[in-house]
């Protein structure tokens, strides 16, 4: 585990992970960028440092699960299982594409080590819930991690699982809060205006603590305090920056929901600072 | 062919009408660019009303919107307006008989490499089994604007059924439309092909096969699917077959209502249906799904090959 979360192996670790994304979405034509990138830091942290888990057998009944409730982000969890082993690197390439196990949003019936289906945005969130209460009935320890778009909590659901996760006292719960400020339309707080987002979890019941979403120490705390947390459900509110890691995309509500044109990917690459044979353009 | 999109045909649409009409408002749940409700919005700012992903709750306040007069055009994707708001269009809308006019688009497996998640194959049935909804569709561009007026002037709860891809056009702006009508594309004496949406091309290119082979097929638009009115459905008397040709899950959609209201009406011809057949779908081109799924032109040509022995 420690040799694991050395940080300097998780920043290339990251570096790799948004390499896979673009590339990914760029073969693919089409799919989420903006909201993949935002959420590297927190993913790779997950699944090599936080998720007790075994990639060569998905069902392990003492796993913890991650449930991404923001579906559309489903390159960045492609990605991580990739690297950890659940399924061959190159199936990343397929993405999107007709005969592929990875779908455009993630589909448990498809790809090892996807909890639930999700990309109706605000779902995820209640199953994570329900597996949180059937873990509990088993007296099983393992933990269920969600994450969730900072538009995504728009959804009515979201506030139905955030009062009954606090009702149910699911303290083995731990949401994160993609926290990137973008929605498709705009600015999340022009909108719809959900703040405050801290106040309004604290007072459904949640524990909760603010973080900036790239920063690998604040992320490890972070992870640390909600295991700590007894009797109460933990939000995570994750500030982070829709696109990271390309500055054409960074804060850029466009590069929400499409692929890089050619030009645009060597850009992309070269910002990455890797070497793309210009047959693959 | 020239293509053009069905979704900005909408966007145009509410601009021309909401020119003329002050009641005219329009709702979006953050997919006013997808929807193009956006244009009306920077026309009409005051009468477009951002709901962020809230469909159920859009549903519900445009049923109040319509109790103060107000014509709604609600707005966003097939698989969340007549899926996940169901109860809400239900019982806010239908029930209460609101003049509520949704408007979904990427519905069926048409929507592409997004995945099952987002192909509503099941929206046709689900809204067609509302008592008193009107289920429209649309195959290009000028049927979506002669349906969208047609709803419009319609004083109850309407569903129109849009898609995600550009369509070659088939019709022109003189193009009528009135809710019942159910438009002949091509004449044919052997076979007929009922389809509604994006299937209607694959439909035409069928009926080309069709043709060279010796087959006279006709080939009909239903850009009404619900209701199918009994004096409609007289012109199917002619033909030896029919077969149906639907975006869409066999269960409730065009085909099976259409075989059994064909059967009320007490015309008895042989006919097959060429839907989704109770799977999910998945990510894939629309050109690769039709394919995957028999929805394209040769999987028609083989049905109807096949029916007529
Ligand atoms: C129920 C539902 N409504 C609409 C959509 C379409 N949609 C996909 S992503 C998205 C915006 C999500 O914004 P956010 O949650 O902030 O995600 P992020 O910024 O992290 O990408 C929308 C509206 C959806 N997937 N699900
Ligand atoms: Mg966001």
């Amino acid at each position: 585990m420690s040799t694991n979360c050395d940080f300097e192996k998780l920043r290339e670790i990251a570096h790799d992970v948004r390499v896979d994304i673009i590339k990914m979405i760029y073969y693919a034509g089409s799919g989420h960028p903006g909201g993949s990138l935002s959420l590297v830091e927190i993913m790779v942290y997950l699944y090599w440092c936080v998720l007790k888990h075994d990639p060569d057998n998905p069902d392990w009944e003492e796993r913890d699960r991650f449930v991404l409730s923001k579906g559309h982000a489903a390159p960045v969890l492609y990605s991580v299982l990739a690297r950890r082993g659940y399924f061959p690197h190159e199936d990343l390439w397929s993405l999107r594409k007709i005969n592929s196990h990875l779908q455009g949003h993630p589909a448990r019936t498809e790809t090892p080590g996807v909890e639930a289906s999700t990309g109706s945005l605000g779902q995820g969130f209640s199953v994570a819930l329900g597996m949180a209460l059937g873990l509990k009935l088993d007296k099983k320890d393992s933990r269920v991690y969600v994450a969730l778009g900072d538009g995504e909590i728009d959804e009515g659901q979201v506030w139905e699982a955030a009062m009954s996760a606090a009702h149910y006292k699911a303290d083995n719960l731990t949401a994160i809060l993609d926290f990137n400020t973008l929605q498709i339309d705009g600015e999340i707080f022009e909108v719809m205006n959900s703040s405050p987002i801290d106040e309004k979890f604290k007072a459904f019941g949640w524990a909760t603590k603010t973080i900036n979403g790239h920063n690998l120490e604040e992320i490890r705390d972070a992870f640390e305090w909600a295991k700590s947390v007894k009797g109460k459900p933990q939000l995570i509110i994750a500030h982070t920056i829709k696109g990271k890691g390309i500055s054409f995309m960074e804060n850029k509500v466009e590069w929400h929901g499409k692929a890089p044109n050619g030009e645009q990917f060597k850009e992309a690459m070269q910002e990455l600072g890797v070497e793309i044979p210009d047959e693959s353009i | 062919m020239e293509k053009k999109s069905l979704r900005k045909a909408f966007g145009e649409f509410l601009i021309e009408i909401g020119e003329r009409d002050p009641r005219v408002v329009a709702l979006a749940a953050d997919l006013a660019k997808s929807t193009y409700t956006e244009m009306f919005k920077e026309k009409f700012p005051d009468r477009h009303f951002e709901f962020g992903i809230q469909e159920q709750n859009m549903m519900g306040v445009a049923a109040g919107l319509a109790s103060t007069g107000k014509i709604p055009f609600a707005s966003t994707f097939a698989v969340f307006a007549a899926g996940r708001a169901y109860d809400q269009v239900r019982l806010s809308i239908a029930y209460a008989r609101f003049n509520v006019k949704i408007v979904a688009t990427h519905a069926g497996l048409a929507t592409g490499e997004d995945g099952a998640s987002h192909q509503m194959t099941e929206d046709m049935a689900l809204m067609g089994a509302i008592p008193g909804m009107v289920v429209l569709t649309a195959s290009d561009y000028y049927s979506a604007k002669a349906v969208l007026r047609a709803a419009y002037e319609y004083d109850g709860p309407v569903y129109v059924r849009l898609i995600r891809p550009s369509a070659p056009v088939i019709y022109d702006s003189s193009l009528k439309f009135e809710i019942g009508d159910i438009i002949e594309i091509k004449k044919g004496k052997d076979v007929a092909i009922a389809s509604c949406g994006f299937t209607v091309h694959e439909s035409l290119k069928a009926a080309e096969i069709l043709e060279r082979k010796g087959v006279s097929v006709g080939v009909y638009d239903f850009l009404t699917v619900k209701p199918l009115k009994t004096d409609h459905l007289q012109m199917f008397k002619k033909y030896r077959a029919l077969v149906t040709v639907e975006d869409h899950v066999k269960w409730g959609g065009l085909g099976s209502n259409l075989v059994a209201a064909l059967g009320e009406a007490g015309i008895n011809l042989s006919t097959r249906i060429i839907a989704v057949n109770d799977v999910f779908g998945r990510s894939g081109s629309p050109e690769e799904l039709y394919r995957y799924y028999g929805l394209d032109a040769f999987s028609i040509v083989a049905k109807v090959e096949e029916i007529l022995g």
